[in-house]
This record gives C-alpha cells, sequence and structure tokens, in this order.
C-alpha cells in the first residue's frame, strides 16, 4: 500500500474496523489507494500527523482544537452532516429543588469523561461563564477517545437518577436516546440549561491539499446516502452526508480549552 | 439547507407530548405526506429533542410559526427498495432473486439487502399450486401422538408376533428417518419466496418426527430391544441422499417410495394384530398420503412445462436400480416379519393367509407406482416397466 493515502483514525469502538475497511473498498474501486491507521486515543493521532505520519486524520472536535493551535494551516475538508449545530443539555430531576443554573452553584455536577467537549467541556465552560462555580464530577469512560463512548454520559445521567450528583451534562440527542431505552422515564429530568451551537469532528488536513487528498475529499462529499452499496457504511459513521468542512463552530470549545487547559495535553 | 415557507395544512400540533413519548411517529407521519412541515408542541424539552432528532434523520429544521418548520430530509432509504413480489399465490416468480433474501412474499425489500444465495429459487423445479391446500390440511390434521393412539390397550401378543411388529417398526422407522432428512436438506436450499412450498416441507419433517416418535413407542412397548437394520436397506436409503436434483430425489422419495410405503401403512393399518399397531400406521399412512399427493402434483406441473424431465426420472429410477443391484432389497428379516405380523400365528392356515397377503401387498404397490407414473405422463408399458425396476426395499 505504499504510495496511498493515509487517514488516522481512533478507535473508540470496534465498529471502527469494519467502517474503515468499508471506506478503503469504496475509495479502492473509484482508483484511489486508500489505507487507514487507528489509535487507541486523539492525542497521539495528533502527534502521528503533525509527525508527517497521517494525511488526513478524523478528528474530534477537541483534537482539531489541538491540533490547529500547533499548525495554522490546519484545515478542516470535510465533516459530517450530523457534526453541525450540536447542543448539549444540563439535567436535573424534576422532583428536585434545583429549578434554575443558579440553583447549581456549588452542587456536584455529574459529566462525562475529562476530555468530552459535549459532556463536560462545553457544558462547565458554560457554566463557568455564567459565574456558577461547581464541582464537577467526572464518568471517565474510555479517556483519550473524547467523548466518543456513549458510556460516560450515560453513567452521568444514572448518577444523576441515583441521587449522587444534582445534575447530569449530555449531548442533545442522547436526551431521547436515553429516555428511549428506558433508562429514566419521560419528564423524569427537567433541562435547565440548554448550550449554544457546536461543531463536531472533522477531516483534517495539513497544509495544501495533495491531487490524492483533493480526490479524497470529492470521492467522500460523492458518497450518496440514496447508493445502497454506500449507505451501510454512512448508517455506521452515524451521517446522511458528507458536507464541506468548516471551523466557526468550535469557538465555544476554544473557550473552554483556554479556561480549563487541554485535559490530555496537561 | 434552508428550510422552505410551509404549505397550509401540513402542520403537527404535538400538544405535550414528547419526542421519547411517540412525537417522532406523528413527525414522520406528515413529512412521509408532505415535504414540509410545521411543528408545534409544549413538551418541555421539544426545543432541545426535535433539532436533535432531526439532525439524526437528515432534516432540515429551523424555528418558526410558534414551533419548528421542517423540510424532509433528500435522502431516501427506500428510493430504490423492490417488491418481493406479491403475498398471493399468484404473485410467485419464476426466479426468486438472491437480493430478496428472507424477505415476505410482497415486502417492499431495500436495496443493499444482503443476498441469500439459495439453489432452489426456480418456480418450475419447485412449485405446486397444490402447496398451501396441502398445507392448510396437514396443518389441521396434526395429530398428537400422546392422545391420538390408546397406548395403554390391552393385549399381549405372542412373543414372535410381537417380534415380528417390532421388526417392522424398526424398519419404517429407519425409512421415516430418510423420508424426514433427504427434504430437509432441500429446505435449507429452499427461497423462502416460496412460502407455501417451504411450510408444506416443514410440516412434513413435523410428520415424520411424528412417525418415528411412535413407530419407536410401538416398538418398545414390551421390551427396548428392537429389530435388524440391514446393509442393504440402508444402501437403499443412502442412495436418496445422492440426489442433487429436486425433482428427482421428490420423485424417487415421495413418489415412488411414500406412494409404496403409504400402501404398507395401509396395509398395517388393516392386518396389523394389534390395535396400537392399527394406530400409529393409521395415523402416519393420512400424512403419507398428503406427502404423495405434493410429490405428483409438483411433478405433474413441473413435467408438463419440461417434458424432457421424464427421460430424467426414468433414468434415476434405472441408474438407481443398477446402483442397489447388488444388494438383497427388501430383506428377509421384514418380509417374513410382514407375514407373520399378517398372520398373527404360527398356524399354518394363518401363515398362508400373511403370505397371500403380503404378496397382494407387493403387487399393489407396483400397480400404484404404474398408476402414479403414467400421472407423470409416461406410457403404460413404460410405467410397469420402471416401476418394475424400483428398490426391493419398498423406500
Amino acid at each position: 500500500m505504499s504510495g496511498a493515502l493515509v487517514l488516522g483514525a481512533v478507535a473508540y469502538d470496534a465498529k471502527v474496523v469494519p467502517i474503515w475497511d468499508g471506506f478503503r473498498a469504496y475509495f479502492a474501486a473509484r482508483d484511489l489507494a486508500f489505507d487507514y491507521v487507528l489509535y487507541t486515543n486523539y492525542e497521539r493521532q495528533v502527534d502521528a500527523q503533525l509527525r508527517g505520519e497521517v494525511d488526513v486524520a478524523w478528528n474530534s472536535p477537541l483534537a482539531w482544537i489541538d491540533v490547529a493551535a500547533r499548525r495554522r494551516d490546519a484545515q478542516a475538508i470535510a465533516m459530517r452532516d450530523t457534526d453541525r449545530d450540536l447542543t448539549s443539555v444540563v439535567l436535573v430531576r424534576d422532583s428536585g429543588p434545583i429549578r434554575a443554573l443558579g440553583d447549581l452553584r456549588g452542587k456536584r455536577v455529574g459529566v462525562g469523561a475529562a476530555d468530552s467537549p459535549q459532556a463536560t467541556l462545553i457544558p462547565l465552560v458554560e457554566l463557568a461563564e455564567a459565574g456558577i462555580d461547581v464541582q464537577p464530577v467526572r464518568h471517565d469512560v474510555l479517556l483519550g477517545k473524547h467523548g466518543d463512548h456513549i458510556g460516560g454520559e450515560r453513567d452521568a445521567v444514572k448518577a444523576l437518577l441515583a441521587g449522587d450528583v444534582d445534575a447530569a451534562c449530555v449531548i442533545d440527542g442522547n436526551h431521547v436516546a436515553f429516555a428511549r431505552e428506558g433508562l429514566f422515564a419521560p419528564n423524569a429530568l427537567r433541562a435547565i440549561h440548554h448550550t449554544g451551537r457546536y461543531d463536531h469532528c472533522n477531516m483534517t488536513v495539513l497544509g495544501e491539499l495533495s491531487p490524492q487528498l483533493a480526490r479524497f475529499r470529492e470521492l467522500l462529499l460523492a458518497m450518496s446516502y440514496d447508493d445502497p452499496a454506500v449507505r451501510p457504511l454512512l448508517d455506521l459513521e452515524g451521517l446522511k452526508a458528507w458536507l464541506p468542512g468548516r471551523t466557526t463552530g468550535y469557538a465555544l470549545l476554544a473557550r473552554a480549552v483556554e479556561r480549563f487547559g487541554h485535559p490530555g495535553r496537561r | 439547507m434552508t428550510v422552505e415557507r410551509t404549505p397550509p395544512g401540513a402542520v403537527v400540533e404535538l400538544g405535550d407530548l414528547g419526542m421519547a413519548e411517540g412525537a417522532h411517529l406523528l413527525i414522520a407521519r406528515a413529512l412521509a405526506a408532505a415535504p414540509h412541515v410545521l411543528v408545534r408542541g409544549n413538551a418541555p424539552t421539544l426545543a432541545i429533542d426535535l433539532p436533535a432528532w432531526c439532525r439524526a434523520h437528515g432534516h432540515a429544521i429551523e424555528p418558526a410559526g410558534g414551533g419548528f418548520a421542517i423540510a424532509r430530509s433528500p435522502h431516501d432509504r427506500w428510493r430504490d427498495a423492490e417488491r418481493a413480489g406479491d403475498a398471493s399465490p399468484a404473485g410467485v416468480v419464476e426466479v426468486a432473486p438472491a437480493r430478496w433474501g428472507l424477505a415476505a412474499r410482497g415486502a417492499l425489500v431495500e436495496a443493499g439487502a444482503p443476498t441469500l444465495d439459495l439453489a432452489l429459487a426456480d418456480r418450475r423445479a419447485i412449485w405446486a399450486d397444490e402447496a398451501a391446500r396441502l398445507y392448510a390440511q396437514a396443518a389441521a390434521a396434526q395429530w398428537d401422538p400422546q392422545t391420538a393412539i390408546a397406548w395403554d390397550a390391552a393385549g399381549e401378543l405372542p412373543a414372535a408376533v410381537e417380534a415380528a411388529v417390532v421388526q417392522v417398526m424398526t424398519y419404517l422407522i429407519e425409512n421415516e428417518t430418510a423420508a424426514l432428512l433427504v427434504p430437509v436438506r432441500f429446505l435449507g436450499r429452499l427461497h423462502p419466496h416460496f412460502r407455501e412450498v417451504m411450510q408444506l416441507l416443514a410440516i412434513q419433517a413435523a410428520d415424520e418426527a411424528r412417525h418415528i416418535e411412535v413407530f419407536t413407542r410401538r416398538a418398545r412397548r414390551r421390551g427396548d430391544a428392537l429389530g435388524v437394520s440391514t446393509a442393504g436397506g440402508q444402501a437403499s436409503l443412502a442412495s436418496l441422499f445422492d440426489e442433487p436434483e429436486f425433482a428427482i430425489a421428490s420423485f424417487l422419495l415421495s413418489v415412488l417410495g411414500e406412494g409404496s410405503f403409504l400402501l404398507l401403512l395401509q396395509f398395517l393399518r388393516d392386518h396389523a394384530p394389534d390395535l396400537v399397531t392399527r394406530d400409529v400406521a393409521r395415523l402416519a399412512a393420512q400424512d403419507e398420503a398428503r406427502h404423495v399427493a405434493f410429490g405428483l402434483a409438483h411433478l405433474a406441473r413441473h413435467t408438463r412445462e419440461e417434458p424432457g424431465l421424464r427421460d430424467r426420472l426414468a433414468a434415476s429410477i434405472e441408474r438407481r436400480h443398477a446402483a442397489l443391484a447388488h444388494t438383497s432389497g427388501l430383506n428377509a428379516e421384514v418380509f417374513d416379519a410382514l407375514i407373520l405380523l399378517a398372520a398373527g400365528s404360527w398356524d399354518p392356515a394363518a401363515l398362508r393367509a400373511g403370505h397371500a397377503a403380503v404378496t397382494t401387498l407387493v403387487r399393489a404397490m407396483h400397480e400404484a407406482r404404474a398408476q402414479h407414473l403414467v400421472r407423470l405422463g409416461f406410457a403404460p408399458a413404460r410405467a410397469d416397466a420402471l416401476s418394475a425396476l424400483h428398490t426391493r426395499n419398498f423406500m
């Protein structure tokens, strides 16, 4: 596979292998030699890209902030439609005494993994910016994977239901997902805060796009959900369409990193 | 994506129904009917949950009109979906495509579903219009081995007659085992598009399972020792496993084999010396008649559509005859057991009558096979000659 375009991805779940094997077959069928390398954590992946070991990195938003701080020529060339305009929520028990964000002052707030943008860094920076000091209680499932694993958020909600914390932070989609899986009864939890919008993962490259990378991006954006051969890959990766990358959705997270530091780089 | 103006009428009022309580069904229904929908509701977390749901489903959403304007996703999982024929028996296709897989006949199948390469996918080779009716009959006629037979009926046979019954049961079990396993091997390769045939083969297998049960139970009524199993009998049955073509296996097993077997069971029903043996034979014969009917029905249809099949059927009898020429055919133990069973005692007059009855049975089997062959389009003389080549093991 020498000469192949190499993508870096983090193995947050076993399904990552069939996903990228599927992409490799998709690209091969279109005469683009493609291979991938899996990392156990985003910090190692960022370091590898900085050393030139991967041509494109499938980065978490925190990994993007990390690499963009080190290389001014980093660019986001593509992202999923589902990576845009996410929000997070701060949940409390509906039957409990906490009715507003201000009531959380000094309270225990269940968050996800220390490096989870959606379940930790973004909710906490909004609380901090509102002048509300809380005691974060982390639920570190798979550190280094930047909250890609859903377990940390689920544990935070379980802690809230058990009364171990006074609030829990989750990404918007997990609010319904957890209710549907029966983790809590509808309306048993109340949302007292809805964060601003932010973007999630992107395909990061450094410097100018080589013809090979341009072709990669072109083929990625051409993937159609209507194509039955491609659809299973998109379903696995959780998107309907690839969109051009944008970097306007990372301001909230950048403020969090500025305030708290990068949890994996301290 | 920009959400266009919502046309009047496409408004979903959710009230306080939340997205974790089924609200998504109302929205999905509206979006199936109209590309632009206005959703209003006052569930506490609607503003959190609805945009997240839309994002996951590729729908565009923005606040509007005291609620949310949603534009249907342009991505459609069902764009190239295909109907897998028609649910009615009339909707059976000539060749069922592997891409329909396990889908119910008549279902809308998503493009890209895994293909299931099942070799028996050609209507001509397997279909019979009678399959649905025969299946319904079979389902209605299932009997409970525990209650359908008078297991505790009084009466003890002379030891030699009991041993003859046990030998015949041993032979029946062996034959019914073949009658279960041979069709099931084809069932495992049958395209489920041919639902009625699949169901019928499945219930036939269940029939044979019950037959094996009741024959075994009858054999063990007075003791655990069963009769003998001969190399020749097994060679005859084993040859059925070698037939790769459904039509030929079905011809040899169902039409010729079970056709002969049916008469044997009727013989036992009429001549057995005890009520339990008569009962098990009577009940099994009812089921076997359906098996023969299905074999005849699909082969009659198949030979009409493909006259050349007749030559292959004839060749299969000749080939099997040659392969079994070195074997002794029906073992003497079974033949003699039938005579003694029909005689019911060592009395010479009874033995003479028993022998005559078995001779009549063998002749009747030959005539029935010849009739079946005529039904499949063979000339009477040819049918007679071919029937004579049928395995002397009966099945």
